[in-house]
């Protein structure tokens, strides 16, 4: 059992001594990434181990928390996936942070990052998952704000922290309610009494939904996500679309496999859970379509992604929700990355409309992010086809309207993933930083050519098998009223994209409902905290200083403050002689009363 | 051993008003003190500790102390290493060392002395003794509105410790005795419901206001924005403990029932400590009013702790939990006090919209005040995290989901979105100063450096001797922040102490 605690230690001793000891030595970037590929070795290994070991963080008489490692598919598969992204990532932002002058806080802080992510993952209790899903809104809180001075990026920062941390108060909540009802912490121990009122199951779950809402941005908190493309990209990969994001979904398939799947078909929560899921990623596939910067069109599509993956769960077809998060985290990391190497060559020029022709510059780059594209699309063949077709499955096999909402969404993706391609990669340059991009070097041509392997082939069973969850008939096709949905849904999506989009220099769509994200972000800032919090707390601290402070202290204090004058005549009256006054004085006065 | 440790500030500061260097003299005996306060965590159980020497014959008072559990072992860890930190990172104006240092012993020892006496008497009288010179230093070298805020916060506790008094001079004719040890043993059976009632709101309005409940608060804040750094940490930091200490000890044992009877209202007053309070602080604009009030609205999760404690006294989890974020939330706001009276010194400015970018001029500060603003909302890994999950938990102890919630559980619900609150205000405080642009205030300012660096800019006054100061700045820092991290990551090391 002493590789799962190497695996999840070795980062935060790596974060440590980057820390403390190496600090600006350019051997950062270096240990930090050897850090990386170490962990994915060791998630390699474990592959298909079980098993589980604990020890004591807090005991209090016969109570006990504890940090434990729970091996089994989920997390095992789940360890792949991170490691193997993160791995990738690393290797990636060697090349990518070479010339940023704070790169070393930057690996200190992905190595701070794997620990926390590793800890979600393994954790045994849910004390531990809690205390991981903060520390991992915590090291993005430190990469979004990577360049800080920005005021943007600042910004971009707290706002991703204070959403989530709203969540993670429905979290806690949720996590003290499900403690009442089981009587356990532990995961594998959960059970849910028979004498548990379905109502407070529901309420529980609910609760800890709000955990997943804040972390894998789900309507209505999903404005932070967008907002944290401030960060460098590689982050944005790693952290904002292939791991963190889909912590979320994570817990919340290790919650109902935990507690049993059959007390979830029936329970209210599990549909607010699906439609909540269904709702992002209509709202976010939406949004995505009339987004400028390439990041925030990918941002976007990750939310929509999430959305289907939520859905999923809460149609209690978590193991397509996790097939998805697999396939995923590939295709994304890999789009990411492809919009990082663009972003790199074209002199940190982000919107799509100043770029075009890359395809001739980056063919490299541009078929991988190509082969990331189809993935997402869900093309036949591809990964994400096999996986977003359970999906439709899942939803169809419920009866639910949601399948519908779903096959819409998948003429969306289509749709927008072509308007980008097409802008950005085809016809001609539109800048001149466009126009003096190149091909990008190896360290960043490497992982985005094994990402594309992956992309295309991780449907299939060689790789899927890795999958932290697997439903049954993963990877097979067959032709049915849900395929020929789906297959429909892409071509629409496709050709509405492809006639739309070529050889245009602007958008000829403009929907200003649309660009401006349903002014939900607008409501939030301008309502919400100026209005809501910060008018009431300026109420709050007026009526603190008027009756608190004004009438009751004031009206004690002018006494006092007379009878100071009166002590001024008799005596100096200044505060020290008050004060010592004072304390003699009550010591006498105990004195007297209790002795004499 | 215990007695050397609370009268060696003393006759320090006898020392110091004697004319022996005052400085090198604070800080020779807290660092002592610090080395036998870790000591005495090591090995508490040895009766090597206590002391006693008879006062007076009747009614028997004794000059005692000793270590009667765990608790007590906490709070004199906690004083010894705050202390170190403040006289370390205080920095006197010039002619009032005597004054500066004398004092923060003076308040260092009181504490001392409160949380190792035995006595009755001597555990009331010394934390007279400590407030005496928060009062005057305040008065004398505060910052802003001096005067206002030392007559408020000598008023306002004055009245609180009379109140307080009066609950225990009733508790001391009921069972008898002076010495808190046989009170203990004398136990609830033999004080009547009506007495127990009577004491127990004496109890916690004294104790309560020594510890800012609601809405016995408004002291505090403008005390610590005004109070010279070492006072804000000692006082925050360390002597506020002792209304909860004093609670924990006397209040939860001798009147149960008692307090059961107010613990309504006391949930509803500990809410107004989180969500009232939090909402002042949210409207703070300068650096010091925010983390007066912060520090206030904290003690809402530990009046939590002790409303669990209360509503079931079987509870394992109540005493420890609120011992663990009193010691941690000690360290961390005296952290954050020591760091906000550095970047005042830095930047000639604590108000949050003239500064910002201070990171890139200073990033080992931007990092150390990182450190103690995430202690504070509550990040895992540092000790106000194992502190505030432990209270949460202990909330719920009684809650098995077949019944509905209870008072104390609806109380805690509520207050968990203080922890939503804290982050708002932190985190808005920190991107003030520490991020975004640089402004004038922040551009030139110096950071904490080791020696061979010296720090320039206008605003630093003792360009001559900076060297020696900014080494002295760093350890001080380092120190709490230690405390902080070894507790976070392994509670453990103090729930052992309490076992």
């Amino acid at each position: 059992m002493n590789l799962p605690w190497i695996l999840l230690f070795l980062p935060l001793v790596v974060a440590a001594v980057c820390q403390l000891v190496l600090r600006k030595s350019a051997l950062v970037p270096w240990v930090s990434t050897a850090s990386a590929l170490t962990t994915l070795v060791i998630s390699c290994m474990l592959l298909g181990r079980t098993g589980s070991a604990a020890f004591d963080w807090a005991t209090l008489g016969d109570f006990h928390l504890r940090i434990g490692i729970q091996l089994d598919r989920l997390s095992t598969g789940m360890m792949v996936v991170v490691t193997g992204v993160g791995a990738l990532v690393h290797v990636f932002s060697l090349a990518y942070m070479q010339d940023d002058d704070a790169k070393a806080r930057y690996f200190t802080g992905l190595a701070f990052f794997m620990f926390s992510m590793t800890g979600i993952v393994l954790a045994s209790d849910f004390i531990m998952t809690f205390i991981f899903w903060e520390l991992v809104g915590f090291s993005s809180y430190l990469l979004i704000g990577h360049w800080y001075q920005k005021e943007s990026a600042a910004d971009a920062a707290k706002k991703a922290f204070l959403c989530n941390r709203v969540g993670d108060f429905g979290f806690m909540i949720g996590i003290l309610m499900l403690w009442g009802i089981t009587g356990t912490l532990t995961f594998s121990d959960m059970e849910v009494p028979t004498e548990v009122s379905i109502g407070t199951l529901s309420a529980a779950v609910l609760c800890i939904f709000c955990g997943a809402v804040g972390k894998s941005a789900q309507v209505p908190l999903h404005v932070w996500l967008p907002d944290a493309m401030e960060g460098p990209t590689p982050v944005s990969a790693l952290i904002h679309a292939a791991t963190m994001v889909a912590a979320g979904v994570y817990m919340l398939f290790r919650v109902q496999m935990s507690l049993g799947f059959h007390h979830f078909h029936d329970l209210q929560a599990s549909s607010v859970i699906a439609w909540t899921g269904g709702i992002t990623a209509l709202v976010a596939a939406l949004m995505a379509t009339q987004q400028d910067d390439i990041k925030r069109v990918l941002a976007y599509s990750t939310l929509s992604q999430l959305g289907y993956m939520i859905m999923a769960v809460g149609l209690v077809a978590g193991e397509a929700g996790m097939f998805h998060l697999f396939t995923h985290a590939w295709f994304k990391a890999l789009l990411f990355l492809g919009a990082g190497a663009v972003i790199h060559a074209c002199h940190h020029e982000q919107d799509i409309w100043n770029m075009g022709g890359l395809l001739k510059k980056m063919p490299l780059t541009t078929t991988t992010f190509a082969a990331g594209c189809l993935a997402l699309v869900a093309f036949p063949g591809t990964s994400g086809f096999f996986s977003k077709e359970l999906i439709l499955d899942a939803a169809h096999a419920a009866g639910s309207p949601l399948f519908w909402v779903a096959a819409f969404v998948a003429v969306l993706t289509p749709f927008y993933m072509t308007r980008l391609f097409v802008v950005a990669f085809l016809g001609k340059h539109r800048s001149v930083s466009a126009g003096h991009a190149r091909e990008v070097g190896p360290l960043m041509w490497l992982p985005l050519a094994l990402l594309a392997i992956l992309s295309i082939f991780s449907g299939y069973a060689f790789i899927s098998h890795a999958s932290p969850a697997l439903p049954e008939h993963a990877g097979e096709f067959h032709f049915n009223m849900v395929a020929a949905v789906s297959l429909g849904a892409l071509g629409l999506g496709v050709l509405a994209g492809w006639l739309l989009y070529t050889g245009k220099d602007k958008d000829p769509v403009c929907i200003p409902l649309l660009r401006n994200r349903f002014y939900i972000d607008a409501f939030y800032d301008q309502r919400l905290v100026r209005y809501c919090q910060d008018a009431s707390a300026a109420i709050v601290h007026f009526f603190d200083e008027l009756l608190i402070n004004g009438l009751l202290v004031g009206g004690l204090s002018r006494t006092a403050a007379s009878s100071g004058n009166l002590l001024r005549k008799l005596q100096s009256g200044s505060l020290q002689a008050y004060a010592f006054a004072f304390g003699f004085g009550v010591i006498l006065v105990i004195y007297f009363t209790v002795f004499l | 051993m215990l007695a050397l440790l609370v009268f060696l500030p003393l006759a320090a500061f006898l020392a110091i008003l004697l004319g022996v260097p005052a400085r090198l003299t604070a800080v020779g005996v807290s660092a002592f003190n610090l080395v036998l306060g870790v000591s005495a965590a090591g090995t508490w159980h040895c009766s090597c500790w206590s002391f006693s020497l008879p006062v007076l014959e009747k009614p028997a008072l004794h000059l005692a102390f000793g270590f009667p559990d765990g608790m007590s072992v906490i709070m004199v860890l906690l004083t010894v290493i705050v202390t170190l930190a403040a006289v370390l990172s205080g920095t006197a104006p010039a002619g009032r060392e005597k004054l500066y240092f004398g004092s923060s012993l003076l308040i260092s020892g009181g504490a001392l002395g409160a949380f190792a006496a035995t006595d009755l008497f001597f555990f009331y009288a010394f934390h007279e003794l400590a407030l005496i010179p928060t009062f005057l230093m305040i008065g004398m070298l505060g910052r802003g509105d001096r005067r206002a805020a030392a007559w408020k916060i000598t008023i306002y506790l004055g009245l609180g410790s009379i109140v307080l008094l009066a609950g225990l001079v009733w508790l001391a004719n009921l069972t008898g005795t002076y010495d808190m040890g046989k009170m203990v043993l004398v136990r609830t059976h033999t004080i009547d419901p009506a007495a127990q009632k009577g004491i127990a709101a004496l109890l916690l309005v004294g104790f309560g206001t020594l510890v800012s409940l609601f809405p016995f608060h408004s002291w505090a804040a403008p005390a610590y924005a005004s109070a010279p750094a070492p006072v804000a940490m000692l006082h925050a930091g360390v002597l506020k403990k002792f209304g909860l200490y004093g609670l924990l000890r006397l209040a939860i044992p001798l009147v149960p029932h008692g307090l059961q009877a107010w613990l309504t209202p006391l949930l509803i007053l500990l809410l107004g400590n989180v969500l009232w309070v939090g909402f002042v602080t949210i409207s703070q604009k300068r650096l010091d009013g925010m983390l007066g009030n912060s520090s206030v609205m904290h003690m809402g999760y530990i009046f939590l702790a002790i409303a669990a404690l209360i509503a079931f006294p079987a509870n394992p989890l109540a005493q420890p939990a609120a011992i663990v974020l009193m010691f941690a939330h000690g360290v961390s706001i005296a952290l954050l006090f020591g760091l906000a009276d550095r970047i005042e010194r830095s930047t000639g400015t604590l108000d949050l919209s003239d500064m910002g970018g201070l990171a890139k001029s200073a990033p080992k500060l931007a990092f150390l005040f990182g450190i103690a603003a995430m202690a504070a909302i509550g990040l895992p890994g540092l000790a106000n995290f194992a502190g505030e999950i432990l209270v949460f938990l202990a909330a719920f102890w009684s809650y098995n989901g077949q019944a509905g919630l209870g008072p104390v559980q609806i109380a805690c619900i509520f207050s968990l979105w203080g922890v939503v609150i804290s982050a708002v205000y932190m985190l808005r405080a920190y991107r003030n100063i520490f991020q975004g642009r640089s402004v004038k205030t922040t551009e030139s300012a110096a950071d904490l450096t080791l020696s061979e660096q010296i720090p320039q800019g206008p605003s630093v006054k003792t360009t001559e001797s900076a060297a020696d100061l900014t080494l002295a700045e760093q350890i001080p820092a380092l120190l709490l922040v230690l405390a902080l991290v070894a507790v976070g990551l392994y509670p453990n090391l103090l729930l052992n102490l309490l076992k």
